[in-house]
């Protein structure tokens, strides 16, 4: 080793074999070894793991006994071990910006198969590396106070516990939530499985505790539209959309919907998805919250002619809680962290041609015989065919949308469960005849295994096969009027023809509509399928690549009620946790402007973070660093280079890459 | 308007009644078809199954005449050449390699086909090039009361289904309904009619005839309207068989050609509709319409 004499710079070199990971691929004690001889280079060493306590030990070790001053790891992502190294670092006494981490798993040994040619890339670029951290100046990290105030969009379930959660735990909540009332997907289910327990009865509960929590806020009837700022102190926009009638005033007597000049209710009612009516002034089912009604400007005839006789105005009277001059109005917030729980949406089972929905009217889907089974829905809990009599013999239809290449690649996950669950319902109600088509039932939730089974012993018929298509065309006496399954049975092994009178499609989940436009809001990423990411599938599951930025619930894939809510629990602890320890820790590495700066505002516009204004004493451009992400685009675009960045300063990159193509 | 014309080999042998119906309609409507010059075998499906390089070839050619001849779309009016040449163009573009072999070929009858050739069945170019509006305004003789169970069978929407749905294609209800015509709801409009199975297979091709046939009667479909000469060979010319196996099912199967011409006003006889094994009733009388004038 020639260390010495370098201008006092005393490097220590350690490659990791990660086990197998990285010295399955990659000659690690060959890498050392010619590592070892480059001048600067003190130590250097290969280790079975590095991130482990014996390996961080015999970092510290090594930095007092060799009077080590800078540090390089080669070994996995930065994202998994930058932190572990540089904390083992400054135990050590050193700045932890005198290290620099290479890696050669992700970037090596997991992706070539050419162990000679990766062992010669992990060189390349330790080499590099090491060079690079000769120049590493000390660096100090800055604190920013976090603002203690969460957002959550979405009033779903997962949304509506995460709320309470912070709320409980003494937080102020915004709470926004596009329809009318939370509730979400769950406040349209009639029992939940595998319990059987009324989905009401454990909803409702906790929508009034939102209502009545002091510490949330609740905006129904509200988007997002603009996110500013960055973790701990982010400024936030909310359209509220105008419902005619004022919140603060209305008490939910619902004299006004009796009163309306329409005497009965005419318009689709979006709740019972299509199923049954509403009014024009409607409140959306009757657990809502708020309890407060809402006018629909399409379909209201003062609104939409300004000539009706407003009887509603009337029955409201001194009350006077409708306002027909009410306006949309945006609402500024600050808060510190936003929880993201904006949900899903139904596959639309038209995409499926061949199922017949839209086409024969007892073809229904999975949540329109929710509807139908609930006994606050349109039929009072009746299942019914759509010419009023009971099905004697009803089919479901599983994986429609889901696990299908031509529509959806994903297993929705729920729809096995909930059309089981739905099944035995219609066992119970009309005792009909119930045959399931399935591909493979899924049941691994707890208690999920179980309920197939009793559903065996509930009489349903489990037929395997992907149904070919839905038909009213019939071959034999007994198919005449009723609706055709086609069915390759897959077990039996020929082609069935099932006659039934009423088909449920278990229609799959998919992203909402709008998730792109909501991903660009937050600045989130989405998966292939347009899912939100999580910053990592295993260990960072409710984060976003945005800090303070969490997601919970179905946006994120689909999942059923217990795993929405521990989502929503674990999001609502992460924020927590920021805001418990009151301060952000900024990473040094933000961008300055050197005295050189000519003021010619050219790098103003480009900031993405708004961090750069001009200051017209001085005539410069001024970085606030609290607002510098270390995107180095200012830096890489002045014209007179007059921006540098910390650990990105030209010594600094120019050596790395004369390091890298040094042969 | 005007277009290439591809008859193949069958509008000029068994389903002449097919030409003799679309020129005349086609012209009525102010629609050029040019036919192909020495145009061959569009490959045909028997043959695309056994060789698919040598196929690929004989439908290539077509299309590079097609490109030669000035690259208007190539209309197309047997489903089965629909499929082969639209199958060939994306052999064409997805594989390179079959694509160096047909231009090998192609050069050694100094032809070239760079791929842009249109592939058009009429049934298409008549419902959006020309429109059902300009179509309505040619009707005189609606066909108000004749009940129609529109048949497209399987080439012309799958796999390629480029002018309508792949499942449940609505095009020629559509078009039934501008004539006048009462379409019938006919679940079994895209199943196989049986194809070449009825010749060599026939327990198992003339099954499926049957069926669609039996449906069509249970319907009570005046006519089958079809836009395929296969189908309309299979649906036609094997009742005799059909009704010792299964008993009666007599429903006529006409193009859908035909019956415009019809509503155009032309006779019977030169749209060819006296070839019919199984014939066409008279269309059923006009009833004194109240005073509704015609569409201006």
């Amino acid at each position: 080793m020639n260390g010495t004499n370098h201008n006092g710079i005393r490097i220590g070199y350690y490659i990791c074999h990660c086990g197998h990971n990285i010295a399955g691929v990659i000659d690690c004690g060959e890498v050392a070894r010619r590592i070892g001889v480059l001048p600067g280079v003190v130590v250097s060493r290969d280790y079975k793991y590095m991130c482990s306590e014996p390996g961080q030990e015999l970092l510290r070790q090594d930095i007092r006994a060799h009077d080590l001053n800078r540090i390089v790891v080669a070994s996995c992502s930065p994202l998994l071990h930058e932190h572990t190294f540089r904390t083992a670092v400054e135990d050590a006494g050193l700045n932890p910006y005198h290290f620099q981490m290479v890696n050669i798993r992700e970037h090596a040994s997991w992706v070539h198969t050419d162990h000679a040619a990766a062992t010669e890339k992990a060189v390349d670029l330790s080499r590099a590396a090491v060079m690079r951290v000769r120049h590493h100046r000390a660096l100090t990290t800055t604190r920013v106070p976090i603002n203690p105030a969460v957002l959550v969009v979405g009033g779903g379930i997962a949304g509506i516990h995460a709320a309470l959660t912070l709320a409980n735990a003494g937080k102020q909540v915004f709470l926004v939530e596009r329809e009318p009332s939370i509730g979400g997907h769950m406040a349209k289910f009639d029992k939940t499985f595998p319990t059987l327990d009324c989905a009401a009865c454990i909803l409702t509960p906790k929508m009034s505790s939102v209502r009545a929590h002091k510490g949330i806020t609740l905006w129904t009837y509200s988007e997002v539209a603009k996110v500013e700022g960055y973790v701990g102190n982010y400024t936030v926009t909310v359209r509220r959309r105008p419902r005619y009638v004022n919140e603060a005033l209305c008490i939910g007597c619902q004299e006004c919907i009796s009163a309306c000049v329409y005497r009965e209710p005419k318009f689709p009612d979006e709740f019972n998805v299509g199923l049954g009516k509403r009014k024009p002034v409607y409140i959306p089912f009757p657990q809502a919250v708020p309890q407060v009604v809402v006018i629909d400007p399409d379909r209201c005839l003062e609104l939409k002619t300004g000539r009706c006789k407003k009887t509603c105005v009337d029955a409201c009277a001194d009350r006077n809680a409708i306002d027909f001059t009410q306006k949309e109005s945006l609402e500024q917030i600050q808060v510190g962290n936003i929880i993201v729980a904006t949900g899903f949406r139904l596959f639309d089972a038209k995409r499926i041609p061949q199922y017949g929905y839209g086409m024969y009217p007892n073809v229904v889907t999975s949540l329109e015989l929710e509807r139908l089974v609930t006994s606050s829905g349109p039929t009072g809990g009746e299942i019914r065919l759509r010419d009023g009599s009971a099905p004697r013999s009803v089919g479901f239809i599983l994986c429609v949308g889901s696990r299908d290449l031509k529509t959806n690649r994903w297993c929705s996950r729920t729809c096995c469960m909930h059309s089981m669950k739905l099944a035995q319902l219609v066992r119970e109600h009309t005792g009909a005849d119930v045959t399931v088509f399935y591909l493979d039932i899924r049941a691994p939730g707890k208690g999920c295994e179980e309920f197939y089974d009793r559903s065996l012993k509930e009489g349903i018929q489990f037929v395997r096969g992907r149904v070919a298509e839905v038909t009213d065309w019939a071959l034999a006496p007994e198919e005449e009027g009723k609706l055709v399954i086609r069915v390759e049975d897959t077990l039996a092994g020929f082609v069935r023809r099932i006659p039934v009178d009423m088909i449920v499609l278990a229609v799959g989940m998919e992203p909402q509509s709008d998730a792109q436009s909501v991903r660009r809001l937050f600045n989130m990423s989405c998966g292939t399928e347009g899912w939100f990411l999580e910053k990592h599938p295993k260990l960072a599951p409710v984060s976003t690549f945005t800090d303070g930025v969490f997601i919970a619930g179905c946006c994120q894939g689909p999942k059923d009620i217990p795993d929405s809510i521990a989502q929503a629990g674990a999001a609502a602890a992460e924020a927590m946790a920021l805001i418990d320890r009151g301060y952000i820790e900024q990473e040094p590495n933000t961008a300055h402007v050197l005295d050189d700066c000519c003021g010619c505002k050219s790098c103003i516009p480009l900031c993405p973070y708004t961090a750069i204004s001009f200051d017209a004493g001085s005539q410069k451009a001024v970085i606030n660093e609290a607002l510098c992400k270390g995107c180095g685009t200012c830096a890489g675009s002045c014209p007179s280079g007059s921006i540098t960045q910390n650990l990105f300063d030209d010594d600094e990159v120019f050596s790395e890459i004369e390091g890298l193509l040094h042969a | 308007m005007n277009y290439s014309y591809f008859p193949g080999c069958s509008l000029k042998g068994l389903g002449r009644a097919y030409e003799e119906s679309l020129i005349p309609v086609m012209r009525h409507l102010g629609v050029e078809m040019t036919e192909l010059p020495d145009w061959n075998c569009c490959g045909a499906t028997a043959y695309m199954s056994v060789d698919e390089r040598q196929a690929s070839i004989l439908a290539a050619r077509n299309l590079a005449i097609a490109e030669k001849a000035g690259g208007q779309d190539l209309l197309t009016p047997c489903s089965a050449c629909y499929l082969v040449l639209n199958k060939t163009k994306h052999y064409l573009r997805e594989t390179p390699a079959m694509r160096a072999e047909v231009q090998q070929a192609l050069s050694r009858a100094h032809l070239d086909y760079s791929g842009n050739t249109k592939v058009r069945h009429p049934l298409d170019v008549l419902v959006n090039d020309v429109g059902l509006d300009a179509i309505r305004e040619k009707v005189v003789r609606p066909l108000t009361g004749l009940k129609v169970a529109p048949y497209y069978g399987c080439q012309l929407v799958r796999p390629y289904s480029t002018f309508d749905d792949a499942w449940n294609p609505t095009s020629m209800d559509r078009l039934m309904t501008t004539l006048g015509a009462e379409v019938v709801h006919y679940p079994l409009k895209t199943k196989c009619c049986g194809a070449s199975l009825t010749g060599t297979v026939p327990e198992a091709g003339l099954r499926l005839t049957y069926i669609l046939l039996l449906e069509a009667v249970r319907r009570k479909a005046d006519v089958i309207s079809t836009v395929c000469p296969l189908c309309q060979f299979n649906l036609d010319a094997y009742h005799g068989q059909i009704e010792r196996r299964w008993g009666k099912v007599r429903v006529a199967t006409v193009y859908f050609t035909q019956l415009m011409g019809l509503a155009f006003g032309m006779s019977p006889r030169e749209l060819g509709l006296n070839r019919n094994f199984i014939p066409m009733a008279p269309l059923p009388p006009l009833h004194a319409q109240p005073s509704e004038s015609s569409t201006p």
